[in-house]
C-alpha cells in the first residue's frame, strides 16, 4: 500500500486556501442529515464538535471524566504560539513554520506545518473573542513571553494555566451547542472499540463507566481527539486516565500508527520521591525564561549537597556550571526540550545530579529575582512556585527549585493524511493521537496550537469533503458490524473479570513504565531495546494469566476499566520498541546511542531515515507491517540541528 | 523528613446511587509523609484488591490542581485542612502518625453520590450550559488585538477565571448553595467587552438553571471562599446579584 498524505500542490502559502476550494462542500440544508461522533473533549475534541456543530452537523461527543471541561488539555501551563509579531521581533509564519520543522528535527511534513502556523494567527482571535482571559499588557494588548525553540516572543499566555482558560473558550462554545440541542454530550463514556463497516468507520462501541453498560453509537465519520499515550510510562504528566485505548483499537481495526516511539521527555517535572508515586508533575517551561539551570561542577560537591552537608547558596558561583548556557551561548536556557532533557540526564548520569536521590537538576530564580524583584517574579509565576511548594515543602523564592525530566507528550499517533483522515476511510484523528505536526520534537506551546488548529479550523474543512462524498445516507445501526464489534468488546470484558490472579493491574503497569523508561525513554540503544522487547512479551504473557480484577460489569469498576487500558498499554509498548529499534538514527526526542555527533548531539540519517514510519497491524502476536511515507522538503534545508 | 506514618481512615462506602452507605474503618500502614492523599488511597485500594475486594472510588485525574475532579471532604472539610488546594495536591505530611482521618463525599441534594466518594456534578454543567458563553461562532472574529481590555479588567476576570468547577464551595456551604461557582462564570463574561451583549441575559438563565438544581440560597457565611482551592472572592457573588437585580428590574425582555 502506498500512504498518499495527500499534501496539495502549489507552493507553501498556498497549499491550504487552494486546497480548501478544491475540496466539496455539504449543502447547509444536507448537514443535518449527518451524524458525526467525536471521542474525547479536550482542546482538539471540545473545538472541532463546537465547530461542526455551528455548521449545523449533528454531533455526538464523548468523554470519560465527569465533565467534557477536565479533559487533560486543562493542566497545560505555560502558553500557545501563534505568528501574530505584535512584537514587532521578525515573527512571521514562514518563521513560525521554520521553527517548527526545525524543532522536530526535520521529520515533519511541510505542508502540515505550514498550515499549522498559518491558522495559527486565527486561533487567538479566536479565542480572545470568546472572552479567554489572556495575559495583557498595560495598554489593554495582549502580552507574550518566549519559549524554547525560538528567538521571537510569540507564546501567549494566562498566567500558569494556559490550557485550563484555552480549554474553558472551548467548552463553553461546546456548551451553548450543547444548549442548542445540536451536540449530545456522554460523559463518564469510554470508547472501547471502532466499528467499521465495509471498510468505513461508521461507529464506535462505549461502556458507560457508571452502569457498565455497553452502548453502540452510528454515525457518519468518527473523530479521535484522545490524547497521547504518555502513561504507557506510568510516570508521566499526563492525567490518571489519559489511555491509549481509543487508538489503539483504532489501530487494530485497519489504522496506521505513525512515528509509535517518538516521545517527549519534558526537562522540568519535579524529581520522583519514591515507589508511591502515581505521577509526575510539571513545571512549565515558561521558567526557563528567567530559571537558570545547574549542577555543581564536582562530582564531590554533588554528593556532599545530597547527603545535605551543604545548600545550594553555599555553593559559589565559580563552582557551579550552567551547563546549557555554557554549551549553548545563543539559546542558553531556552533550548528545545528534548536537549534541555538530555544535557540534565547527562550531568546525572555523569555524578553530578543534586537532591538526596541526586536525580535532579537544580533550576534556580535568585538571580531574575535580584534582576526583576520577587513581586514580578511572582506574578508571572506564582501559581507554579506555589504548585512546587505544595508538593516539595520547599520554597522557591528562597532555593532552587529540583526538577529532572518526564515523559510529557508523544510526537507519535494515528497516522494521518492532510485531511486528518486515517487509513480507514471516515476515522479522523485530531491533537495528540494523530502524528502529524510535530516531527521527532514538539516545541513548547505548539501542542496547544495543534489541538485547537485541528478541531477549530482544518477539521470543519476536511471532514465535509469526505462526507459530501458518501452522500447523507443514514448509517444502518443495525448492520451487523455493530453487535459484532459490541460482541469482541462484551468477549474481552468478560476474559478481564474471570482473571483472579495475584498481582493488580497497577503493579504490571509500573512494571510496564519501567522497562519502558530504562530502555525506551530518554537514551536507546539496540542492546536496550532487544532486551526490553523479551521483558514486555513475558509481562503480557504474564498479565493475561495472573492479574487481578475484582467486581463485576455492570458497576462503577476502576479495577476493570485500568485493566483493559493497560493490557493495551502493553501491546502499544512492544510497537514502540519496535520503531525505536528500526529506527537506528537519532532524531528530536528518539536518542539512539549509537548515532551521535562527536559532541554528543542527536545524528540524525537522513538518507536512510528520512520518512513517516506508519505500522501497520497484522493479527494478534503477528509482527507489525512497516510503511513508509517520504518526507519531502523543497522549501528547507535539512541541516544538523544547532542551538549553539 | 520524619518517619511512615500508621493511619485509621474512616471511609464513606456506598455501593450506587440507591445504596444507603455507611463509614467502613481501614488501616493505612506504612505511609510516606510525602505521598500525597490519593497516593495514600492508592496504596490502601492495592491492598483491598489483593485481597478481592472492591477498591474505594474516588474521582480524580490531572493530579497537580487544574482538571477539578478530585472531591473529598476530609475530616469536615472540602479537599482537606490546608487552604487553596485541592485533594490531590494535599500530602500526607499534613497529618501525624496514629491520626484517624474522616473521608467523605461531597454532600449536596444537587450532588447526588454515585459510588463511594464520587459525586454526580452534571448540575454544573447544565448551568454553564445554560448561559455560560459568549455566542460567536468559529472564523468571522476581529484580530485580538482590536479588543484592547485595560490590564486590571483582564487581571480581575482571570481571577474569576480560574474556578475549577470542583464544587467545594458547595460541599463547604450549609446551604449546599453554588454562588460562588456560577458568579465566577458570570463574572468572567460580565467584566470583559465580550460578555457584554449577552451580559443580562446571561445572568437570567445562569441563574435559573441554579435554582432548578435545586442549589441552596447564599447567606453569607463565607465558607465556600474559604474551602475554595483557587481562592475565588465572595466579591464575584456581589457582582452576580448586582446584575441580577439591574437584569431583573431594568432589562428584562
Amino acid at each position: 500500500m502506498i500512504l498518499d498524505s495527500k499534501i496539495p500542490e502549489g507552493s507553501l502559502a498556498e497549499k491550504w486556501s487552494k486546497h480548501k476550494f478544491n475540496l466539496k462542500l455539504v449543502n447547509p440544508a444536507n448537514k443535518r442529515k449527518y451524524t458525526i461522533i467525536v471521542v474525547g473533549t479536550g482542546l482538539a475534541g471540545a473545538s472541532a464538535a463546537a465547530s461542526l456543530a455551528e455548521l449545523g452537523y449533528n454531533v455526538k461527543a464523548f468523554c470519560f471524566q465527569d465533565s467534557s471541561r477536565r479533559a487533560h488539555s486543562i493542566a497545560a501551563q505555560g502558553g500557545i504560539n501563534a505568528a501574530k509579531n505584535y512584537r514587532n521581533d521578525g515573527d512571521s509564519v514562514q518563521r513560525l513554520f521554520y521553527d517548527t520543522i526545525k524543532g522536530g528535527d526535520y521529520r515533519a511534513r511541510e505542508g502540515n506545518v505550514y498550515r499549522l502556523a498559518e491558522v495559527s494567527v486565527n486561533i487567538i482571535d479566536q479565542c480572545v473573542a470568546q472572552g479567554v482571559p489572556f495575559a495583557r499588557e498595560y495598554g489593554g494588548l495582549l502580552d507574550t513571553r518566549s519559549f524554547g525553540g525560538a528567538q521571537v516572543s510569540r507564546t501567549f499566555y494566562a498566567k500558569g494555566q494556559t490550557g485550563q482558560q484555552l480549554l474553558l473558550g472551548a467548552y463553553s462554545v461546546l456548551s451553548r451547542q450543547i444548549n442548542e440541542g445540536k451536540v449530545t454530550m456522554y460523559d463518564r463514556h469510554e470508547m472501547l472499540d471502532l466499528v467499521v463497516v465495509d471498510g468505513k468507520a461508521q461507529g464506535i462501541v462505549t461502556r458507560n463507566l457508571v452502569s457498565g453498560e455497553l452502548e453502540t453509537h452510528a454515525g457518519h465519520a468518527v473523530l479521535l481527539c484522545t490524547g497521547g499515550y504518555g502513561n504507557v510510562f506510568y510516570l508521566s504528566t499526563n492525567a490518571m486516565g489519559c489511555n491509549t485505548t481509543a487508538i489503539w483499537r483504532a489501530h487494530k481495526k485497519g489504522a496506521f500508527f505513525g512515528n509509535p516511539c517518538y516521545t517527549q521527555i519534558h526537562p522540568t517535572c519535579i524529581p520522583v520521591t519514591g515507589d508511591h508515586q502515581s505521577k509526575l508533575t510539571l513545571m512549565s517551561e515558561s521558567l526557563r525564561n528567567d530559571g537558570r539551570v545547574w549542577v555543581p561542577k564536582t562530582k564531590e560537591m554533588s554528593a556532599r549537597l545530597r547527603k545535605g552537608e551543604l545548600k545550594a547558596k553555599d555553593i559559589k558561583e565559580e563552582d557551579r556550571d550552567y551547563f546549557l548556557e555554557r554549551k549553548y551561548p545563543s539559546f542558553g536556557n531556552l533550548v528545545p526540550r528534548d536537549v534541555a532533557s538530555r544535557n540534565a540526564k547527562e550531568a546525572v548520569d555523569d555524578g553530578r545530579g543534586v537532591g538526596s536521590s541526586g536525580v535532579a537538576v537544580f533550576l534556580d530564580f535568585a538571580d531574575a529575582i535580584k534582576r526583576l524583584g520577587k513581586d514580578t517574579i511572582e506574578a508571572k509565576y506564582g501559581n507554579l512556585f506555589d504548585m512546587y511548594y505544595q508538593i516539595t515543602d520547599e520554597n522557591p523564592y528562597e532555593q532552587p527549585m529540583r526538577i529532572y525530566p518526564a515523559v510529557h507528550y508523544t510526537m507519535g499517533g494515528l497516522w494521518v493524511d492532510y485531511n486528518l483522515q486515517t487509513t480507514i476511510p471516515g476515522l479522523f484523528a485530531l491533537g495528540e493521537c494523530n502524528f502529524s505536526d510535530h516531527g521527532a520534537n514538539r516545541l513548547g506551546a505548539s501542542a496547544l496550537m495543534q489541538g485547537l488548529a485541528d478541531g477549530y479550523f482544518v477539521i470543519p474543512a476536511t471532514v465535509g469533503d469526505y462526507l459530501a462524498n458518501i452522500g447523507p445516507k443514514p448509517v444502518d445501526e443495525n448492520h451487523p458490524a455493530f453487535a459484532e464489534t459490541k460482541k469482541e468488546v462484551e468477549d474481552r470484558i468478560t476474559k478481564f473479570l474471570s482473571l483472579k490472579g495475584t498481582k493488580t493491574v497497577d503493579e504490571y503497569h509500573r512494571e510496564l513504565g519501567k522497562i519502558m523508561w530504562e530502555y525506551c525513554g530518554m537514551a536507546r540503544t539496540e542492546e536496550g531495546l532487544i532486551k526490553a522487547k523479551g521483558l514486555i512479551h513475558e509481562l503480557k504473557e504474564e498479565f493475561w494469566k495472573n492479574v487481578i480484577v475484582v467486581g463485576k460489569n455492570e458497576e462503577l469498576n476502576q479495577s476493570l476499566e485500568k485493566a483493559g487500558r493497560v493490557a493495551d498499554f502493553i501491546e502499544l509498548g512492544e510497537l514502540m520498541v519496535d520503531d525505536a529499534l528500526h529506527r537506528k538514527e537519532s532524531c528530536g526526542g528518539h536518542f539512539r546511542v549509537e548515532s551521535q555527533t562527536e559532541e554528543g548531539e542527536a545524528k540524525r540519517d537522513d538518507e536512510n531515515f528520512a520518512y513517516v514510519a506508519a505500522w501497520q497491524y497484522a493479527g494478534d502476536n503477528q509482527p507489525e507491517v512497516l510503511h513508509k511515507e517520504n518526507l519531502v522538503f523543497e522549501n528547507v534545508k535539512l541541516t544538523q540541528r544547532s542551538y549553539k | 523528613m520524619s518517619g511512615n506514618m500508621n493511619l485509621t481512615l474512616k471511609v464513606w462506602r456506598q455501593k450506587n446511587a440507591g445504596d444507603k452507605g455507611g463509614f467502613v474503618t481501614y488501616k493505612a500502614e506504612q505511609i510516606s509523609p510525602d505521598m500525597s492523599f490519593l497516593e495514600m488511597l492508592d496504596v490502601v485500594n492495592e491492598g483491598l484488591v489483593k485481597k478481592g475486594e472492591d477498591p474505594i472510588y474516588f474521582d480524580h485525574d490531572c493530579r497537580e490542581g487544574i482538571c477539578g475532579m478530585c472531591s473529598l471532604y476530609i475530616n469536615g472539610r472540602a479537599h482537606g485542612p490546608k487552604r487553596a488546594i485541592t485533594t490531590c495536591q494535599l500530602h500526607m505530611r499534613s497529618f501525624k502518625d496514629g491520626e484517624t482521618i474522616t473521608i467523605e463525599p461531597w454532600r449536596a441534594a444537587a450532588f447526588p453520590v454515585i459510588k463511594d466518594l464520587a459525586v454526580d456534578r452534571s448540575s454544573f454543567d447544565r448551568i454553564q450550559q445554560a448561559g455560560g458563553y459568549v455566542s460567536v461562532n468559529t472564523g468571522g472574529v476581529p484580530d485580538a488585538n482590536t479588543i484592547p481590555i485595560p490590564k486590571v479588567i483582564a487581571d480581575e476576570a482571570f481571577n474569576s477565571a480560574t474556578c475549577i468547577q470542583c464544587g467545594a464551595c458547595v460541599a463547604a456551604c450549609k446551604n449546599a448553595s453554588a454562588m460562588l461557582f456560577v458568579s465566577a462564570k458570570i463574572s468572567q463574561l460580565a467584566l470583559l467587552p465580550q460578555g457584554q451583549a449577552e451580559r443580562y441575559q446571561r445572568v437570567q438563565a445562569m441563574v435559573a438553571q441554579m435554582d432548578a438544581e435545586g442549589f441552596g440560597n447564599c447567606t453569607n457565611t463565607g465558607a465556600c471562599e474559604v474551602e475554595c482551592p483557587k481562592e475565588i472572592s465572595l466579591t464575584n457573588i456581589a457582582r452576580m446579584n448586582r446584575d441580577y437585580f439591574t437584569s431583573k428590574f431594568l432589562k428584562e425582555e
